[in-house]
């Protein structure tokens, strides 16, 4: 938004709060990649600290929320800056969550670290590497209020949840070839379900950088109209897919 | 209240077509061409920043504009198919079916309260004689019969701001209008009158078609079903109330609703 509010008060709250939301978004982005780097160096250390950031995350999500609630109550925003403070309160969830996976990620570490290395069969990276790089492309469209950025990380979901797929049947294999590798094998299972999952909140934080910049509604659009929503056979417990919990 | 879902103005029967309005003052060129629809039996707000021609546009919906010395009007204004311009037009008679109602409650002070609410008859000499049924049931209607009905020989301005004005409003309305012009009407008065006078406002939407100009712009939000944003004599923007403050289309409209005006 080019021009200023005539409050200047109301003008500091609003970029107060964008600053805090982004903040969050650094922390959470910096959480996953250390506990990854601990995962590849088994760097138990490293998982302890990592773990930890996760504090201040839920600080800035409670005073985020706080800053939302006082700016409805007192300001009673709208338009444009309505649809940032619902915005917020939507991304600073998704933010939120996506600290606890980094805790997640880092006691699935530590574990893994207290046991014996596992054969290098499983591949993470490249799902480790796409949920970070979609993650932070999020949070840059954010920045940039800039939808066609969001529109193609919208794009890359089915990737992600192949790279899941795909790392599911890598860590299957190895289970049967070696059941020794079992326990470690459900560990890297649920790193890589993590991992997924941290993809599909930054899914929802593009869209949600959709509807602050153009006010329109895009969710659930991109998995409806690919997957034709009425062809879709009612899943049961046998037919459905490994990856069980979709986007919703 | 802010509905949803609402179409757009102009897909609804409108109550008042409005076509390339001027409006002057003298040599002032107050509202440059003005086209715009008034849907029917729907509230609609008109907000805009002071001087933007928000008063002048509503006076000329019922003829009141060129009350004013010098002031003219171009364009046409057409109500059931009859432009309220044309010159077989009564204005006095058009001014009975389009109602207004101003922002200071203005009973008539030697009137008691009942004679309040039969002005608009008597001062066009109509005398009903089923007064004291018509003074009733206007009265309920807005909301002030209980309050009055030991009182009725009061005198209208014994009464409180919000009082006076829901009498102001049984003024307009015994005479039977369609059309009821707000300008204003609740700026005078503490929150609470406020929130009766938007009740009836609610209520009164089943049965009438509102205009009302506010220069509280969470009060358009709350009362209205569409909101026409008036800038330095233009129309900028006329759309669900809904659209205007959640996503309006003009960056303009964007900048006044959110407050990143001057
Ligand atoms: N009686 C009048 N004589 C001359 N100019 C007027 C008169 N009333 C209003 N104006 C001018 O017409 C413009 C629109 O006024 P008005 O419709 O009262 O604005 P608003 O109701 O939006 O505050 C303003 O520039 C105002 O100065
Ligand atoms: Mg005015």
């Amino acid at each position: 938004m080019a021009s200023r509010h005539t409050s200047k008060v109301y003008e500091q709250e609003l970029r107060t709060l964008r600053e805090r939301l982004l903040l969050m978004g650094s922390l959470a982005e910096e959480m996953i990649q250390k506990s990854m780097r601990a995962l590849k160096s088994r760097d138990a250390q490293l998982a302890m600290e990592t773990r930890r950031v996760d504090r201040h995350i839920n600080r800035l999500e409670c005073e985020v929320d706080e800053m939302c609630l006082r700016v409805l109550a007192t300001r009673q925003p709208v338009a444009s800056d309505l649809r940032f403070i619902t915005t917020a309160l939507k991304i600073v969830t998704d933010l939120e969550r996506i600290g606890d996976m980094g805790v997640n990620i880092c006691e699935r570490v530590l574990e893994l670290c207290d046991d014996s290395p596992l054969p290098e069969t499983v591949d993470l990276s490249t799902l480790a590497n796409d949920s970070l790089s979609v993650l932070h492309e999020a949070l840059d469209a954010l920045v940039s209020r800039d939808t066609e950025r969001a529109n193609r990380i919208l794009a890359r979901d089915d990737t992600i949840d192949e790279q899941y797929t795909r790392v599911f049947q890598q860590v299957l294999s190895m289970m049967s070839r070696d059941p020794n590798t079992i326990y470690r094998a459900t560990r890297i299972q649920s790193i890589a379900k993590y991992l997924e999952r941290i993809g599909d909140h930054a899914m929802n934080i593009a869209e949600t950088v959709i509807f602050l910049v153009s006010g329109t509604d895009v969710r659930h659009e991109n998995r409806m109209s690919k997957s034709g929503i009425d062809s879709i056979p009612p899943v049961s417990i046998e037919n459905a897919p490994p990856d069980g919990q979709k986007r919703h | 209240m802010m509905q949803s879902n609402l179409p757009a103005p102009s897909q609804l029967p409108a109550r008042i077509v409005v076509e390339d309005l001027n409006a002057y003052f003298g040599g002032a060129h107050a509202l440059h061409h003005i086209t715009a629809q008034i849907p029917d039996k729907k509230l609609t707000a008109i907000i805009g920043p002071s001087g933007c021609g928000k008063s002048t546009f509503l006076r000329c919906l019922n003829r009141m504009h060129e009350l004013v010395a010098g002031a003219r009007v171009s364009g046409r204004v057409v109500m059931d198919d009859i432009d309220i311009y044309d010159k077989r037009v009564d204005p006095v008679r058009l001014r009975r079916r389009v109602g207004m109602v101003f922002q200071k409650p203005n009973p008539f002070p030697t009137m008691s309260i009942r004679e309040n609410v039969l002005a608009g008859l008597t001062l066009n000499g109509i005398r009903p004689k089923d007064a004291d049924a018509i003074v009733q049931h206007t009265l309920e209607r807005v909301a002030l019969w209980t309050e009055v009905k030991d009182k009725l020989h009061n005198s209208g301005t014994s009464l409180s701001g919000g009082q006076q004005q829901r009498l102001c409003i049984a003024r307009v309305l015994a005479v039977q209008p369609s059309v009821i012009l707000l300008d204003e009407p609740c700026s005078a008065l503490d929150p609470i009158a406020t929130a009766r006078i938007e009740e009836l406002f609610a209520e009164l939407k089943n049965e009438y078609t509102l205009v009302m100009v506010t220069h509280n712009m969470q009060q358009a939000a709350r009362v209205s079903d569409y909101t026409a944003f008036f800038y330095m004599g233009d129309l900028v923007e006329l759309d669900t109330t809904q659209r205007i403050f959640t996503n309006p289309k003009v960056s303009k409209t964007e900048e006044y609703v959110t407050g990143r005006f001057g």
